[in-house]
């Protein structure tokens, strides 16, 4: 009797490490972000084939789309992105603009989009895609506390993101974060553009420059947390320290392209 | 070919003349009458009062025309059983195009005899009858049931038969009966210019094709499937696995079937037929043409999944039938050697499955429109179709080391904000309430203007000037003011007034 139970208990003990190993494993292949202090922190980068979740405040959501959309840039290596939201976020915070995606230096001819009307079909949708390996990341967009979303979807998502090695990203937007299975948690809120340096200060008529994000990492299951200011760069596609200025001393004109000039095929 | 009267059930039960009734110019005319009410010698077009006053005691209910129809459609789609071809000849006909298809059901006698039947357990009065064209199929079954007209005899079957069953209008068959012309025969004896002269090219022509000579062409209710398969059963199936597993087998079929030509489905339809004659047809479809049948399979158990009201079956299935309604050409790729291919292959499947459970137009790829106009210049387009299209689209290009221009999030509809009056005309406001809270502008960027398309016929909207701004908490707006601040926004009396400020995206 007693040693059938040790038996049993042998076997479940050697279940979980397997699979807690089978973990490991898969989270050996990390992207850098960019910034020097936060690769650092993260072993070298975002992990991939895990979820990551990105909180924010209701009204921060654009930038928390903003760092989002940056990691899937990273993450995703030229293969398509899979992005799912709820029909009420659109309303929320706007619709996903490809215009301004193409702005921050990622192709909007990657990106997927599905309009799923409640929380039950883009969690489903989203643990689908994330078992599909020819995505290069999954972003499901949740606005508010989500009471389907709980450990056992968060779960769900994990494993199929280790079975595909794709890569899972969550939004979560006027949400509370709640315990879940995710390798990073943040949480996102707008920086102020650079002040000026005391010989130039800037005036309130003075331009902004690249996206800045006061990004706080609240869990990081192999690693020690930290709070950054992290600057998107466009042009090169990754995350920098902040720069001082707002943008390079002799701007670059902003005008239109002349429209007879053939548009230039960006080399993304 | 058959044709079903409706008739009322409970009358049948009871003997008593009943009649159904329809208002038509102010006046309560018989539209339908039961057996019992012809005999007493009440006709259909009769008023309702005359027909009071010939037998008080009348059973009488009002005409639902909608339901009729409804229900000739809930039977025409039964009689998909028969044939593919089931054409509606209102208001209570259906033609039925059995060419090639009584072998199936044993030949035409027993064809007939198993619709008839059939249709009559369920409480309907049928008249059928089976003949070269459609029109004198249609004539047979005005006098008679359960004709069977072999090929060149139609002229023979009808020549007995009153000029009424023609069906050829009041006048007309008040006029052949006034010229003594009481059979279809004896007007099948005159010289056609004869009766061409007298009661118009149109009559001539139906009575040639109730001669059998030429048809009229009937208009189908569905285009013909490229490819069916079907299952019968003898004893009903209700089960989720027996279903499944029909499906499947019904996919293996109709995918054998397709690759002899070397074609894929692009959209299929599963009808399930139950035995109480209810049809329930429930569509799929997929980006590229499907070659497998797990693909098929694993779309419709999705489809199924995700139906809003499960498919019920009642007391079974008892006929399930597989049809691909749109096939192309399959061009095949070497799979193994290009990855690319393969992704796109499995992108594609996933988009189809996604598709099948929440519906192809909430899945969407973004095509760039060639317009300044910020709202209008990404369309986005089901995925299903425009993948491949989406993913060659030409973006326009990025102005090099330049802050975005454009935000990242883009509100459908821009949103009104509460601007105080005192700023510099045609400039930035220095704070506005956006959701009832204020926000403090720290920094700006613009203007940039936009000019609406005047060229087009819905382009004569207001100008406007956008301007990036930052607030004191950083966060990053795109805002504008509709109009030019003199000469474009005008009060009610005509002078001029203050434009309105509006949010239109969040920047990141």
């Amino acid at each position: 009797m007693s040693g059938a139970r040790q038996s049993a208990l042998a076997t479940l003990r050697g279940q979980i490490e397997r699979i807690e190993t089978a973990e490991v494993v898969h989270q050996q292949d990390r992207v850098a972000l960019g910034h020097n202090e936060v690769d650092g922190v993260l072993k070298g980068g975002l992990a991939r084939a895990a979820i990551h979740e990105v909180f924010c405040e209701g009204r921060q959501g654009a930038a928390g789309t903003g760092f989002v959309m940056g990691l899937a840039g990273r993450v995703s290596a030229q293969r398509p992105l899979l992005w799912v939201r709820q029909d009420f976020s659109e309303i929320e915070t706007g619709a996903l603009s490809m215009s301004g995606l193409a702005e921050l230096g990622l192709d909007p001819r990657r990106v997927v989009m599905v309009r799923a009307a409640d929380v039950e079909s883009a969690l489903r949708t989203s643990a689908d895609a994330l078992a599909c390996d020819a995505l290069g990341a999954v972003v499901l967009e949740l606005w508010g506390d989500v009471r389907q979303f709980d450990l056992v979807a968060s779960r769900k998502l994990t494993l199929a993101a280790q079975g595909s090695g794709v890569t899972g990203l969550l939004l979560r937007m006027a949400a509370q974060p709640l315990p879940s299975t995710a390798e990073t948690r943040w949480m996102l809120r707008a920086a102020h553009s650079p002040p000026g340096s005391a010989s130039m200060p800037a005036a309130p008529w003075s331009a902004w420059g690249a996206p800045r994000f006061d990004a706080e990492l609240l869990r990081n299951r192999h690693g020690p947390c930290g709070r950054w200011i992290m600057e998107w760069n466009c042009d090169e596609c990754q995350f920098s320290e902040p720069s001082t200025y707002s943008q390079p001393v002799a701007a670059a004109p902003a005008h239109r392209p002349d429209p007879a000039v053939p548009w230039q095929r960006r080399t993304a | 070919m058959g044709t079903g009267s409706r008739e009322e059930n409970a009358s049948k039960q009871r003997n008593e003349p009943s009649i159904v009734v329809l208002k038509d110019n102010n006046a309560l005319v018989i539209h339908a009458l039961d057996d019992a009410a012809s005999r007493l010698g009440l006709h259909i077009g009769q008023p309702l009062a005359n027909a009071r006053a010939m037998c008080p005691d009348l059973r009488v209910f009002d005409a639902d025309v909608v339901a009729d129809a409804k229900t000739l459609s809930d039977i025409a789609d039964w009689c998909d059983r028969f044939t593919p071809l089931v054409a509606l000849d209102s208001p209570h006909g259906l033609f039925l195009d059995i060419t090639g298809c009584a072998h199936l059901f044993g030949g035409e006698a027993a064809l007939l005899q198993t619709l008839v039947r059939a249709l009559a357990r369920q409480g309907f009065a049928v008249s059928a009858a089976i003949a070269g064209t459609s029109v004198c199929a249609r004539t047979l079954t005005r006098q008679a049931t359960g004709i069977i007209v072999a090929d060149g005899g139609e002229a023979e079957a009808i020549s007995s038969f009153p000029v009424s069953a023609l069906g050829a209008g009041e006048a007309i068959t008040t006029g052949l009966r006034r010229a003594g012309l009481k059979t279809i025969g004896d007007v099948a004896s005159r010289n056609a210019s004869e009766i061409t002269a007298r009661f118009g090219a149109r009559f001539s022509t139906l009575l040639a094709h109730a001669l059998g000579q030429g048809d009229a062409p009937i208009n189908p209710r569905k285009p013909l499937p490229d490819y069916i398969v079907e299952k019968r059963f003898a004893e009903p199936i209700a089960t989720d696995t027996m279903i499944a597993m029909t499906l499947s087998r019904l996919a293996d079929t109709l995918i054998a079937s397709m690759e002899k030509q070397g074609k894929g489905a692009r959209r299929l339809e599963a009808a399930f037929f139950r035995t109480d004659g209810v049809v329930r047809a429930i569509m799929v479809e997929t980006g590229r043409p499907v070659t497998r049948s797990a693909v098929i399979d694993r779309l419709f158990r999705e489809r199924l999944d995700a139906l809003a009201d499960p498919l019920d079956p009642g007391f079974g299935f008892d006929m399930v039938r597989l049809s691909a309604s749109r096939t192309e050409i399959v061009v095949q790729e070497q799979r193994d050697l290009d990855a690319h291919v393969h992704d796109n292959d499995e992108l594609a499947a996933l988009i189809d499955r996604i598709a099948a459970r929440i519906g192809g137009k909430r899945v969407v790829v973004h095509l760039p429109q060639d317009t300044h106009i910020p709202e209008s210049a990404v369309l986005a387009a089901p995925a299903q179709h425009h993948l491949t299209a989406a993913m060659q689209a030409e973006w326009p290009a990025r102005v090099e080391s330049e802050p975005p221009l454009r935000p990242l999030r883009l509100f459908d509809k821009p949103e009104p904000i509460k601007v105080p009056f005192a700023t510099v005309p045609d400039g930035p406001p220095h704070q506005f309430t956006w959701r009832r809270a204020l926000h403090a502008v720290v920094r700006v960027e613009g203007p940039e203007r936009i000019a609406m398309e005047w060229w087009r016929q819905d382009g004569k909207q207001l100008t406007r000037d956008y301007f990036r701004i930052e607030d004191a908490e950083g966060l990053r707006f795109w805002i504008f003011r509709d109009g030019l601040y003199e000469g474009e926004v005008f009060d009610a009396d005509g002078s001029p007034a203050s434009p309105g400020w509006y949010v239109h995206g969040l920047f990141a």
